[in-house]
């Protein structure tokens, strides 16, 4: 085996697919927050609190359901996204002819609020979440041991992120609803419902956030801060794809995923911070973000 | 003359009354300060102010003519935040003692203010063992267990039976630096070897890339040096990713039963770590559990919460007996000078540097089929005595002990 700085090279492949594998995460969740700011202008800072729920969510329907993992991965993602399209209903649609800054700073105090209701019935140190049975062992790389259910997390995310923006860039459906955002009073004299799209697409952003819940909940403690402490990282996979942008969050998640999981390698300390000084140089080079269209 | 003389005696008696100040403004204020609503808020939080007010109930406080006041304050695990607090408290609210405090780096920042502005710190939640070593301080008693303790009772352990390789997960501040550095040396007295060490981020989510890390150095034993949900993602995750299955073992510092809770038996069967206090070990210490969580949501107390009763209870008797809580370093040392006795914690003593000593407990977390009830988790495997649980007095290099 040849060494890169140092560094046993399996254990390097080990990493990148690691860094891989967490930028899956980011990327589902980044996702969801660009198509919610693509689409309704709105920086959604609840995402966190609503991956959170998805989490708790699954746990709820095992515990009291009986209901396992899978059926969660249908559940949930409807049942959170259905509390999304409340938010919608009765915050939301009345900010949207305002300044960003009010749509964030009413998501960040929703955020707050969910977490602390959350926290007060089921205390900070969290959940205990199995491993469906089915995913559980693993496989053996000859560099690393590859556990089967972060290969699923990969392959679905990977299948999620790629599905919606296919639908989003590439269908019907997904012209309308890009019409509708550039300019809705001419889309709806084409008799299209717009203000139900909007508020479909709000639900559907949350119900992505909340299928990343789920699926963080077998290896992820689940506990009420467990989004507030992703929120900020992802918030910046956005910033550096470019705000909006979809391929560019799905491809700037898994970048830097990467790019976090060499930094546990190389230099751990800094393996939070990193992110943010990417973030920082981006910004200074193309603020509109590397996949974003500067308006 | 005679005015002057009798204005002199006048001034005598204020003096003298000053001096007797009996307890300072009429009350006594006691600030429980931690982490109200992050991952330390379960295993100290709320409860932490509960129990120190079972202790003044317990204590008849009242019955003995003494008022005291309790409050609670959220320092969200950042020194800053924690620092402001305790000089708010201080200057403005005329608190008399801190309570609590987990989370080393801000217990550090208190004991530095409390010193300055002599008053008294009583240590429950933080561990960083500097708190009676080259940090100590003549306001500060650090009640109910340290890294020393836990390296001392844990590390022995397990390098005893076999586990004589470790690789450190640290978490990445003073507590983790604390723990990890005591570790090391009870490994190395013991001829066993550290082949490695990796600092991660607190709080940290995903640990996998770390663990990789360990399981490549080939270590018998992962020794976790971290807490709260740091380290229950990190026995999550290293379960996933088939550790344990591949002749690792893991070796959690410092685990409470709050995180136990939150792993589940499936996950946390099998886990050894040494703790002060256990709820189901006697009858005293289940009637206490009842009571506490009954009014805790059914959150059982965790040793912390036995601290801070403990703690609280000492502290009120020192007062009542000194009839004064205006001087902190009086205080302490009335402390110091008494046996602590209690029906949680038993008798113990607190030593010169500030150290509280009482048995330290080995525990073996059951497996599902043991438990019996809820939140019966833990079966004692040794008890560590008093005179072998703490770092002897000698070996911290605590300045009130070498001058």
């Amino acid at each position: 085996m040849f060494e890169i700085f140092g560094i046993p090279s399996q254990a390097l492949f080990g990493q990148l697919l690691l860094g891989l594998i967490n930028g899956s995460f980011y990327a589902l969740l980044s996702l969801g927050l660009a198509v919610i700011f693509g689409m309704l202008n709105i920086i959604n800072f609840t995402h966190g609190a609503q991956y959170m729920m998805g989490a708790f969510v699954a746990w709820f329907l095992l515990q009291h359901f009986g209901l396992g993992y899978w059926w969660s991965l249908v559940i949930v993602p409807i049942v959170v996204g259905f509390t999304g399209v409340v938010v919608e209903r009765l915050f939301l649609q009345r900010l949207y002819k305002l300044d960003h800054l009010y749509g964030l700073l009413l998501t960040f105090g929703l955020a707050l609020i969910i977490q602390g209701v959350f926290r007060n019935y089921f205390g900070s140190s969290g959940l205990p979440y199995q491993m469906p049975q089915s995913l559980t062992g693993g496989q053996n790389l000859g560099f690393m041991f590859l556990p089967n259910y972060r290969v699923w997390v990969i392959v679905f995310s990977l299948t999620i992120c790629l599905t919606t923006w296919f639908v989003i860039e590439r269908t019907r459906l997904g012209a309308n609803l890009r019409a509708a955002t550039e300019n809705p009073t001419l889309v709806r004299a084409f008799g299209i419902n717009v203000p139900r799209m909007i508020t479909l697409t709000y639900g559907f952003g949350v119900g992505l956030a909340a299928l990343a819940g789920v699926m963080a909940a077998p290896i992820y403690n689940v506990n009420p801060l467990m989004g507030a402490d992703l929120i900020i990282v992802v918030f910046a996979v956005v910033v550096i794809g470019g705000m909006g942008s979809i391929m560019g969050a799905i491809v700037t998640g898994f970048t830097l995923g990467i790019v976090e999981g060499l930094t546990k390698v190389f230099f751990p300390e800094a393996s939070n911070t990193v992110i943010f000084v990417i973030m920082a140089i981006v910004l200074l080079i193309r603020p509109a973000g590397l996949f974003g269209r500067t308006a | 003359m005679k005015t002057t003389s009798l204005m002199a005696f006048a001034a005598a008696m204020l003096l003298s009354t000053a001096a007797h100040a009996q307890i300072s403004d009429g009350v006594i204020k006691i600030g429980v300060m931690n982490d109200m609503s992050g991952t330390y808020a379960d295993l100290a939080g709320p409860g932490s102010v509960l129990a120190a007010r079972m202790a003044v109930e317990d204590f008849g406080a009242a019955a003995k003519g003494l008022k005291v006041e309790i409050l609670g304050a959220d320092h969200q695990n950042k020194p800053d935040i924690g620092s402001n607090v305790v000089r708010t408290w201080i200057d403005v609210d005329k608190v008399d003692v801190i309570v609590d405090v987990p989370t080393s780096s801000v217990a550090l920042a208190v004991n530095e203010i409390v010193r300055e502005k002599n008053k008294v710190f009583l240590i429950s939640g933080a561990a960083a063992s500097n708190l009676t070593g080259d940090k100590c301080s003549p306001n500060t008693v650090h009640w109910t267990y340290d890294t020393w303790a836990l390296a001392n009772g844990t590390g022995n352990a397990i390098v005893k039976t076999g586990g004589d390789s470790w690789f450190f997960l640290t978490a990445d501040y003073a507590f983790g630096h604390a723990l990890e550095r005591d570790t090391e040396a009870v490994v190395l007295k013991n001829g066993g070897k550290v082949v490695g060490k990796v600092r991660h981020p607190f709080p940290g989510t995903d640990f996998s890339s770390f663990l990789l890390q360990a399981q490549t150095s080939k270590a018998k034993i992962i020794g976790l040096a971290n807490a709260g949900a740091d380290t229950t993602n990190a026995i999550k995750q290293a379960s996933e990713f088939g550790i344990v299955a591949g002749g690792q073992n893991l070796a959690g510092l410092l685990v409470f039963l709050t995180d136990v809770h939150s792993l589940g038996l499936k996950t946390a069967q099998g886990l050894i770590f040494t703790e002060a206090w256990y709820w189901d070990m006697n009858d005293t210490n289940r009637a206490f559990a009842a009571k506490f969580s009954a009014a805790n949501k059914g959150v059982h107390p965790s040793m912390v919460h036995a601290g801070v009763y403990s703690a609280v209870t000492h502290y009120l008797k020192a007062v009542a007996d000194l009839k004064s809580d205006a001087d902190g370093k009086a205080v302490v040392a009335k402390m110091k000078a008494t046996p602590t006795d209690d029906k949680l914690m038993g008798k113990g003593e607190i030593r010169a540097d500030g150290r509280k000593i009482h048995p330290m407990y080995l525990f073996e977390v059951k497996k599902p089929e043991e438990s019996k009830k809820p939140w019966d988790y833990y079966k004692l495997r040794a008890t560590i005595p008093a005179d072998q649980a703490f770092r002897p007095l000698a070996e911290g290099k605590c300045p009130l002990v070498t001058n």
